[in-house]
């Protein structure tokens, strides 16, 4: 399987990576998706009307049309690891040519989906911190071969030899498929949504069986909205399992389209713990996390971002303590904001609170459904403090703190102006001496 | 019970008088042409008594904004300290950024024609972070120049990784 693309470089002796194209039946795979998206459409609509024979035409030509552009494309697709670089050339017409420096790899994932699982074959995918969308998916491979690269990127992301070995793994948590379950099941939408809308249709039908038929279709995507959100949750995250090995954390999860993530040490951004209210009997929570690179475009990311979908607070809180270097959630003291901040937030003023430490700031609000913000300051990007002309008559302003992660949003709401402005130099006192440290280290 | 947002013991910085004139212009030569069309059809539908009162409204909304413009513009301030740099500005909401130099990714000169024309200009610093909001408008062309050169040595003398 190995080409050398028409307008590359000559290969030099000293370069032994030769460019590589994807797994041949890639096309098929892509085609085969393709296709499948035109059949849902067309046998949900347009099939009854067509006719058979017609039908079948115009598929055969969807099918002819998708497989040949999905040939063009893998032609001329090719990609290999060229020193501290993974060069990637693709396009029929306009040809591009990426090269992703391995040092700024911020996770790495391997995707499976349903369709691909069946071949044996998977994606890798690389996220760096950029456009948004992930920028070098290399799809698709074989699976052995997905893990074989993984493996040398990962490695050459943190600057040892390409050939180390894939280092031994130990797993931290694996998430039993009840809990996950009654964990969706607790989530406030479920558990009021679902009773209301049952509620709500078997009022109509004793009222009025018309009634109830119009309103058919309103109730059917309200209970969509609900549903697919839930289940999509359970798809995502079922069979989670964590794993800490030097190379990063692992997360694997998925029922149909599987993924396993890598993410190398030190790319948290920031962490958050969740317990909705409903949680609080059982002392769950859960743990998700902001790594640079997945913005919030991608589907599979989006509904995740758990580190953690749903655990005992004890094992939420060790995780983060093995995350952050030893932060320990739980001997934070938390500084409350004062009492005049309860007309600007009457409903959670009482929870706002925040800790600080040395390497993390901590935040904490939520009512219902409680959150915890934490913030290592090495990863400070800048501070921004903000005062609104009804705090500034009550003497409260609020503290922004930016991160290169795209989803956590952290902000210390209502302090007193004066503490907030010491928290201001004090934060960038200690996240520049953080910043220090790490450079020293890295040195 | 106010109490000084913005840090005392620092060299705080001005951005140029230019900029309130070139605000005030701006808004100004487009809301006078329509503060007079409203007069002129006020004066047609009803008495001219009725477009004397438009007129003053018109006037003290205008003059209001003259005020507002130049309190807003006068409250931007910038200050280069030995690791980061300190931007403050906002009337009605108050704000001061923060951004180390060396998380600094990239820096923006702009300039629009009337900017241009009494030769000012806005440095906009981006950082990894989308929320990171370092502005700096109203700089003279030099200082602008000055500046940018300053921070990107800085930047890249401290970079950090993210």
């Amino acid at each position: 399987m190995t080409t050398s693309a028409p307008d590359a470089p000559a290969a030099t002796p000293a370069e032994p990576a030769a460019l590589q194209r994807l797994h041949p039946l890639t096309p098929v795979l892509r085609g085969a998706k393709f296709f499948l998206a035109v059949l849902a459409v067309l046998s949900y609509r347009e099939l009854p009307q067509l006719g058979v024979g017609r039908a079948l035409i115009g598929l055969l030509a969807v099918v002819v049309v998708a497989f040949v552009l999905s040939y063009a494309s893998w032609r001329f697709t090719w990609y290999r690891i060229d020193g501290k670089e993974l060069q990637f050339e693709s396009g029929v017409l306009f040809r591009r040519s990426r090269r992703v420096p391995l040092e700024r790899v911020q996770a790495i994932d391997i995707v499976r989906p349903l369709v691909g699982r069946i071949l044996g074959l998977a994606e890798l995918r690389l996220e760096v911190v950029g456009q948004g969308n992930t920028e070098a998916p290399l799809a698709y491979l074989t699976e052995d071969e997905a893990h074989r690269l993984r493996a040398r990127l990962l490695a050459l992301a943190a600057g040892v030899h390409a050939d180390t070995p894939e280092p031994d793994e130990t797993v931290l948590a694996r998430i039993p498929s009840r809990d996950l379950v009654i964990s969706v099941l607790l989530l406030g939408q479920v558990v009021i949504g679902l009773p209301l809308l049952a509620v709500a249709a078997v009022g109509l039908l004793l009222i009025d069986i018309r009634a109830f038929l119009g309103s058919l279709p309103a109730l059917a995507s309200f209970a969509l909205g609900i549903g697919s959100v839930s289940v999509r949750r359970l798809l995502v995250e079922y069979g989670f399992t964590l794993a800490e090995s030097p190379d990063g954390l692992r997360l694997r999860h998925g029922l149909l389209e599987t993924r396993a993530q890598t993410v190398p040490p030190g790319r948290v951004q920031a962490i958050r713990l969740v317990q909705p209210v409903l949680w609080r009997r059982r002392d769950w929570v859960r743990v998700e996390v902001d790594v640079a690179g997945y913005a919030g475009g991608d589907e599979g990311q989006a509904v995740t971002g758990a580190l953690l979908p749903v655990a005992p607070r004890a094992i939420g809180v060790h995780l983060i303590q093995r995350v952050l270097s030893g932060v320990d959630v739980a001997a934070i003291a938390r500084r409350p904001v004062p009492s005049r901040a309860a007309p600007l937030d009457p409903v959670q003023w009482q929870q706002l609170a925040i800790g600080l430490t040395p390497q993390v700031l901590v935040v904490f609000s939520g009512r219902l459904r409680r959150v915890i913000d934490l913030v290592p300051l090495a990863k400070v990007q800048s501070l921004r403090l903000a005062q609104g002309p009804l705090q500034r008559r009550l003497g409260l302003a609020s503290l922004h703190v930016d991160t290169a992660g795209r989803r956590l949003a952290t902000t210390a709401a209502h302090r007193d102006a004066a503490e907030a402005l010491d928290l201001f130099h004090e934060i960038s006192e200690l996240a520049r001496a953080e910043r220090e440290l790490r450079r020293r280290v890295t040195r | 019970m106010t109490v000084a947002l913005y840090p005392t013991d620092v060299a705080w910085r001005p951005v140029s008088p230019r900029l309130v004139v070139v605000r005030r212009a701006l808004a100004l030569g487009l809301l006078t042409p329509v503060a007079l069309g409203t007069c002129i059809v006020v004066a047609v539908l009803t008495s001219p008594v009725g477009a004397v009162g438009a007129a003053m409204l018109a006037a003290g909304s205008l003059s209001w904004l003259w005020w507002t413009i130049g309190r807003a513009c006068r409250s931007w301030g910038y200050a280069e300290r030995a690791d980061d740099l300190l931007v403050r500005h906002g009337f009605v909401i108050r704000r001061l950024s923060v951004v180390p130099y060396g998380r600094m990714q990239f820096l923006d000169v702009t300039a629009g024609p009337i900017d241009r024309r009494v030769q000012i200009a806005t440095v906009h610093l981006h950082t990894a972070a989308a929320a990171t909001d370092a502005r700096i408008p109203g700089l003279p062309a030099q200082e602008a120049a000055r500046l940018r050169d300053r921070l990107a040595a800085l930047g890249e003398a401290r970079a950090a990784g993210l």
